[in-house]
């Protein structure tokens, strides 16, 4: 094989739907394979400790319908990643019944479907750290302890491309997998085909995204990728839409807190002498790649935790003299929470937009709020009751907090509702760590089914 | 001396997280002339940035002038995770909106 096409439709696949058109076009391009990254964690720790999507079925389901019957069409594999937003192994369960499901909507002929799971059980963390291979901190967190272990809910490894490859050894049709890193998508049909390495992971760095590495900017539009033995190109297929040197090197930005290196499971992508080179209206041609393979090999670990039942209120302000003295406020309502609950047990949490409720302290014009202010309040605490307890109270005293020169002694907040509202439990990311394992395969166990052969054989 | 808003001379001004532990800033320019125009006057650097946005220069990570896309990149660790009770931005999409004003001495 002198080339390889790759089309993907999505960066992010079910959080919004991927554009029909430029879909068509890709399929219409004979790529082959098809494929996509269904998750992210810019979502929060929310889903991955609750073990629920971000996204609605309705979206993912679209996607993944559209991908399908295009995959079988051509008789093209399709390979996704990260299922459900966080690739936990009831997401993976969940796109596995959704292909089912779309397969005997569609009658469709029988197909080899595999996915991987990417759960890891806290224990084998545990013994990790027992046994003194340090489960290590990035971007700037201390190695992991027991007790934040204990604090977690939920832990996903980030597959590298071995499971897919694997998967594609066993010569599935659909592939599903678990919480993947969004380049390895893409660069395992390339190694399994034997390209390199460095053209491989460049390939699926500059894919992962779908349109986010054209222009002019619009999202969910399906890109093509091309890869040699000596280059990647990448085509905006999009009638509006075309791949520039500016915007494909501007992609290896995205996202990224460095613009050379991406890492993934068994080595790095060095993009730091890429050179770039318009071939033709929408594309772009990228030389110059390299890859530094590990010298051992190290997963990533997700991994988040419950703080608490959480309720959420809100109150308005306008009088200019409590804006001034807005953390008197908020200190008043604290100390009504105090007073009922005692010191600790509980958490409260104010956003002061129209302050710095979005930059907190990192907002320059912290001393100069607006005319108006929203107070968000959070209250977090074991039980749900308490919850609402805490937060009806931080939220409602803020309408009786005593500022000693206020005017209005009727009320010194405004409320759209008058009451707090139900939200999901708060969590916190308590894990973005990596431990060293010894076989690329041993926390991504394969399985594969026939879809389609019978009403019975495929479960 | 005359100045410009780094706002009139960029084309993207953007921020995001950079997994769960960082928010990652891009400014990038149209063209070579602005982009070289804004490494000289020193007005975006790691020291100018962390008097912005009012944080320890340690807490930046990432400092680049990336060429090839005309380019410059920085990136800050958060004081918290995204996501956590309290923080008013999980996708760190907002965090930009100071760079914007910044003046930028032109030299020509």
């Amino acid at each position: 094989m002198k080339s390889l096409k790759i089309i993907c439709p999505n960066g992010h696949l079910g959080f919004a739907p991927l554009k029909v058109e430029s879909f068509r076009l890709g399929v219409a391009a004979k790529p082959d394979y098809i494929a996509a990254d269904s998750g992210s964690d810019d979502i929060g720790p929310v889903p991955l400790g609750t073990d629920t999507c971000a996204s609605p079925a309705a979206w993912q389901e679209h996607d993944l319908e559209h991908m399908l019957l295009a995959a079988r069409e051509l008789d093209v594999p399709m390979l996704i990643g990260s299922a459900g937003d966080t690739g936990t192994n009831s997401r993976v369960d969940m796109y596995v019944e959704m292909i089912r499901k779309i397969a005997r909507r569609h009658d469709l002929p029988p197909f080899r479907i595999g996915w991987f799971y990417s759960e890891v059980d806290r224990e084998l963390v545990r013994t990790q750290i027992r046994s003194g291979t340090a489960v290590a901190g990035l971007d700037a967190r201390p190695d992991l302890t027991e007790d934040e272990l204990d604090a977690t809910t939920r832990v996903v490894a980030m597959a590298g491309v071995h499971p897919f490859v694997e998967l594609l050894k066993q010569e599935c049709d659909v592939i599903i997998g678990g919480r993947s890193s969004d380049s390895a998508i893409f660069a395992a049909p390339a190694l399994y085909h034997g390209f390199p390495e460095a053209q491989a992971y460049y390939l699926g760095k500059v894919l992962e995204c779908a349109s986010f590495c054209a222009e002019p900017y619009g999202a969910k539009e399906t890109v093509l990728g091309k890869i040699t033995e000596d280059w990647v190109e990448v085509t905006a297929m999009h009638p509006g839409q075309r791949c520039t040197v500016a915007s494909v090197a501007g992609h290896a930005m995205y996202e990224r807190s460095n613009p050379y290196h991406e890492y993934v499971a068994g080595g790095m992508l060095d993009m730091t002498d890429c050179h770039y080179r318009q071939v033709s209206e929408k594309t772009t041609r990228v030389t110059g790649m390299r890859f530094v393979p590990a010298t051992e090999l190290r997963v990533k670990l997700e991994g988040s935790g419950k703080v608490g039942e959480r309720f959420v209120g809100m109150a308005g302000i306008r009088d200019p003299y409590t804006i001034a003295n807005v953390d008197e406020v908020i200190a008043w309502s604290r100390a009504q929470v105090i007073e009922r609950f005692g010191p600790d047990g509980w958490e409260l949490h104010y956003n002061v937009f129209g302050r710095d409720g979005i930059m907190g302290p990192l907002e320059p014009l912290r001393d100069k709020p607006g005319h108006e202010l929203l107070v968000v309040v959070q209250g977090l605490a074991p039980t749900r009751e308490m919850a609402e307890e805490v937060t009806m109270t931080g939220t409602r005293q803020l309408f009786y907090a005593r500022l000693p020169d206020v005017k209005g002694t009727a009320g010194g907040v405004s409320f759209v509702l008058d009451e707090v509202l139900p939200a999901s439990p708060a969590h916190r990311w308590t894990l973005n760590h990596t431990m060293r394992i010894d076989d690329p395969l041993s926390l991504f166990p394969t399985q594969t089914a026939t879809i389609g052969e019978t009403a019975t054989s495929d479960a | 001396m005359t100045t410009m808003k780094l706002s009139d001379l960029a084309k993207t001004i953007r921020s995001k997280n950079a997994g769960t532990d960082k928010i990652t800033f891009d400014v990038i320019f149209r063209e070579a002339a602005a982009y070289e125009q804004v490494k000289r006057s020193r007005a975006l650097t790691r020291q100018s940035v962390s008097q912005l946005l009012k944080i320890n220069p340690n807490r930046i990570t990432d400092f680049v002038e990336y060429d090839p896309a005309y380019a410059i990149k920085f990136t800050i660790l958060r004081d918290r995770p995204s996501g956590s009770a309290g923080d008013g931005d999980i996708f760190g999409a907002q965090q930009y909106a100071p760079l914007l004003d910044i003046e930028i001495a032109l030299d020509s």
